[in-house]
């Protein structure tokens, strides 16, 4: 059964739902007992382990796989959990293959790193399917704290603030909360509803009320949150999404990869989405890459993603681009979009061959396109915000921005990498700054 | 291919691979197999003395303890001797001897400390054609509680005396089994010796306990909530037995005295390091339990390309090659100036050797921010434990120092001459020297 594939435009049910299913299946199945205890046995339990430094969360992985080597796989998700309390998101969203496993010494030695990301998975997974939540909130202080988004940022600084006994309001345009988690991560790496399981799992700690429908600038002002509460913490991401800047880029078929991964997050019958025949994806990132193999799993024929540098600039994973290319995923890198070609809706979209340092080199191509999904990256959006630095808000070591009050972390924020890893260590690190502030115990 | 043919206190067999007398060599079907895959030889499981034969519990027998990935290191067992018949078993090593003469057979006995029981069983047994016999005096567990044994292997007087009856009593000759679970093992082999005794094995096993049930507070194996001690052997028992085979083998009192080795001989490499320190031939039982009798094929192999290697063209010139370089700790070269060195292609900064000197040993070993780690020559004591805890072969060495040169932890000069405790001037009890 060929389903509709070949149908030209954009349509929905190209695939059946069987292989819908198949196709957005777990992308690392999980370890069972026995497989993670095979795993745990290659940790060589290192002396200021490299994939502790390379964890942007700093978890002591070694102590946690030799909890699991050990039998205590709920002590090791504890371990996880007190560093990154969205150890079980990062454990599937983590390009691992970058961070811990990368440096891990068994991949010096063999070419094949302890499986870091799984162990991970394995404990938390324990922990949290009966429920378990491990931290207990400490008395109520009194204090009450706004944290502007409930991505992993937000949901980090929230549950450590709430650790610590204040009180958090998290306020979020959107009905649910998880931020990216929920809206913007390939539903392969998130399934069974997993960023909504975490959320609640997360705010069983007490203290934390989340506010939807709430966007900054808009129902609320910066000035206000910071009248009415003793503390702000800014983890909005990057709300706005690049333009091509082409004429025609208003054109049907023609969206932001994020919208496209989102309605795919929030779809509950795959079969009813609609994707086209050919699609183009422009970008080198992780949601260029979630773009495309997505398209290409609900049954698009011909994908192509194509990135204006070359292989090595494009900030998606080796391991990500190998997972679209097996999946069927073209990539064509040192090529710029030029011109956009279709009434009405996208027919075609037209490239021009760029060195490394982005020359036109006068070669032009068209690629068919029923649909064109924009990923070259995403901007800070919002007025009134503290001190920039280039895009985004500036901050220190600690997330304080240049207004006194005001913390801010995660994407929207200077520093680091935009990961989820990162945002839940910059989220946590405001929280502890935030609390000794607010407690008096700040150096 | 080497010729691995062996002779035993005149035992031929076509290899110095046995197993030793325990599950594996408990009947006819076990035995045949193992000849099939290669071995040999077999010492028979123990057999007792004629009439209702022991019996054993119906529940875990074994318990263990594994390394990483659950890689069996030692096993301990509470069984007994043979529970089934002598004459079930005497028929069948007869079928067996019968259709395998070129293997060595060996009964393994144990009957109580009574002439008679002795005087009873032995005709019986060389009926069957056995090569030999090997009196048990090692089981730790059950039968020692009964007088057997252990509870004989642990009295001198008493292994020199049912030696004696075997030997008055038989052509065949005798190996004497020992137990480990004594003090000094060389005064047991001495009243085999003075019993006249052709040979001993050892070591039988050690008595141990595996492991703790920890909701129901019981050692394991278990039986109805209750523990006793077992016979620990397996590769953890590997460097107990190849020092009491050394002892053996060294002491001028039971120096030529043939020695069968036994105690976690798991591969090749073992075998051969028995054979060096004095042991004439191996037993093994735990590699086999744990991988089958295919695993002598391994040792056929691993034994025969070590001696092609080393151009040995007999067994014999293996045998015993180590042991003149067993020696005590006061002839051991205090002049001998040694440094740890890392190879840096090989190493793989997992910081193990680091953690180990620094938090336990000599603090010798520098870490840089990079991760690079290196000895530090003036704190080095050439410990060997960095060595031990590196997860990579070969990747640390012990270097020895050049005579002439200073070791820079002491500042002084290494000597090229030898000099041990018993002369040197921190030993209050150290000999004059001569003027």
């Amino acid at each position: 059964m060929t389903g509709k594939l070949y149908v030209e435009g954009v349509t929905q049910g190209r695939l059946p739902p069987d292989q819908l299913s198949d196709n957005f299946g777990d992308l690392h199945p999980p370890l069972d007992a026995h497989e993670a205890l095979v795993a745990a046995d290659r940790c060589y339990f290192c002396h200021d382990a490299p994939c502790m430094t390379a964890c942007p969360t700093s978890i002591d992985i070694p102590l946690f796989i030799r909890q699991i080597a050990t039998g205590t796989p709920d002590a090791a998700a504890k371990t996880i959990l007190s560093q990154n309390i969205l150890g079980g998101m990062c454990a599937r969203v983590c390009p691992t293959e970058t961070l811990c496993e990368e440096v891990c010494v068994r991949e010096t030695a063999e070419g094949k790193p302890v499986e870091i990301g799984r162990l991970q998975r394995y404990a938390t997974d324990g922990l949290m399917a009966r429920n378990d939540h491990p931290f207990a909130r400490a008395a109520e202080t009194g204090k009450r704290i706004a944290v502007v988004g409930a991505g992993p940022a937000g949901l980090s600084c929230a549950h450590r603030l709430a650790m610590k006994g204040h009180a958090v309001d998290i306020l979020d345009p959107r009905p649910k909360p998880g931020g990216l988690n929920e809206y913007g991560i390939a539903a392969y790496k998130s399934t069974e509803d997993f960023a909504a399981r975490e959320v609640d799992w997360l705010m069983q700690i007490g203290g934390i009320t989340f506010k939807s429908g709430e966007k900054l600038g808009k129902t609320v002002t910066l000035e206000a949150l910071k009248s009415d509460y003793d503390a702000v913490f800014l983890g909005m991401g990057l709300g706005g999404v690049n333009a091509l800047g082409l004429d025609g880029e208003d054109k049907d078929g023609i969206l932001p990869a994020v919208d496209f991964i989102a309605d795919l997050r929030q779809a509950s019958d795959l079969s009813r989405l609609e994707i086209g025949r050919d699609v183009v994806v422009i970008g080198g990132g992780m949601t260029a890459i979630d773009a495309a193999v997505q398209a290409k799993l609900l049954g698009a024929l011909n994908v192509t993603l194509v990135y204006r540098r070359g292989q090595a600039r494009m900030n998606a994973s080796l391991f990500e681009q190998e997972l679209a290319a097996s999946k069927g995923v073209r990539i064509i890198t040192n090529a710029t979009p030029k011109a956009v070609h279709g009434n009405g809706a996208v027919r075609e979209i037209e490239f021009e061959y760029t060195d490394d340092d982005l020359t036109p080199t006068g070669q032009t191509f068209r690629l068919a396109a029923d649909q064109v999904f924009k990923a070259i990256g995403q901007t800070l959006v919002g007025e009134g915000l503290p001190e920039l630095d280039g895009r985004k808000i500036k901050v220190d070591g600690t997330g304080r921005t240049s207004v006194s009050g005001i913390w801010a972390g995660g994407d929207c924020a200077s520093g680091g990498d935009d990961l989820t890893v990162t945002a839940v260590a910059e989220g946590r690190d405001a929280a502890e700054d935030i609390h000794a502030t607010l407690t008096g115990a700040a150096g | 291919m080497a010729d691995l043919t062996s002779e035993f206190i005149g035992i031929k067999s076509p290899n110095p691979f046995w197993l030793a007398s325990a599950p594996p060599t408990d009947k006819e079907y076990n035995v045949r197999r193992a000849f099939e895959a290669g071995w040999g030889g077999v010492v028979w499981k123990t057999l007792g003395e004629a009439g209702p034969p022991v019996v054993n519990v119906n529940g875990p027998r074994y318990g263990a303890i594994w390394g990483a990935d659950r890689r069996l290191l030692g096993l301990n067992n509470i069984e007994l001797i043979t529970d089934r018949p002598l004459e079930v078993n005497l028929r069948e090593m007869k079928a067996v001897k019968r259709d395998y003469p070129d293997r060595a057979l060996i009964a393994s006995i144990m009957v109580p400390c009574v002439e008679d029981a002795w005087k009873a069983i032995l005709p019986l047994v060389e009926e069957t054609g056995a090569d030999g016999i090997e009196l048990n005096c090692g089981c730790p567990h059950g039968m020692s509680e009964r007088g057997m044994g252990a509870a004989v292997g642990q009295n001198p007087e008493l292994i020199e005396m049912i030696t004696r009856w075997c030997k008055q009593t038989t052509r065949m000759p005798v190996i004497v089994k020992l137990t480990p679970n004594i003090t000094d093992v060389r005064l047991p082999a001495e009243a085999a010796k003075r019993g006249g005794a052709d040979a001993v094995s050892l070591i039988n096993t050690i008595n141990s306990i595996t492991s703790v049930d920890l909701d129901d507070f019981a050692p394991e194996p278990t039986i109805d909530g209750k523990g006793s001690h077992g016979g620990y052997c397996g590769p953890a028992v590997k460097p107990i037995a190849l020092n009491m085979v050394a002892e053996i083998a060294r002491s001028a009192e039971t120096a030529g005295l043939p020695i069968s080795g036994i105690g976690g001989v798991t591969t090749w490499r073992d075998a051969a390091e028995f054979m060096a320190l004095g042991a004439g031939n191996v037993q093994v039982c735990t590699a086999a339990m744990t991988y089958g009798f295919k695993v002598v094929q391994e040792m056929i192999s691993g034994l025969s390309d070590y001696m092609d290697c080393k151009g040995f063209t007999s067994t014999e010139e293996l045998v015993a090659r180590a042991v003149p370089n067993v020696s005590d700790w006061q002839h051991l070269n205090l002049n001998y100036i040694a440094k740890a060195k890392i190879n840096q292609d090989l190493c793989i900064s997992c910081g193990r050797c680091f953690a180990a000197c620094e938090d336990t040993s000599h603090q010798a070993i520098a870490m840089s921010e990079d991760r690079t780690f290196t000895v530090k020559d003036d704190e080095c004591v050439a410990c060997n434990l960095c060595v031990n805890v590196c997860p990579v072969e070969g990747c640390i060495d012990m270097v020895a120092m050049m005579p002439g040169t200073t070791d820079p932890r002491t500042g002084k000069v290494v000597e090229a001459d030898y000099a041990n405790w018993t002369t040197h001037p921190n030993n209050p009890m150290a000999a004059e020297a001569a003027e």
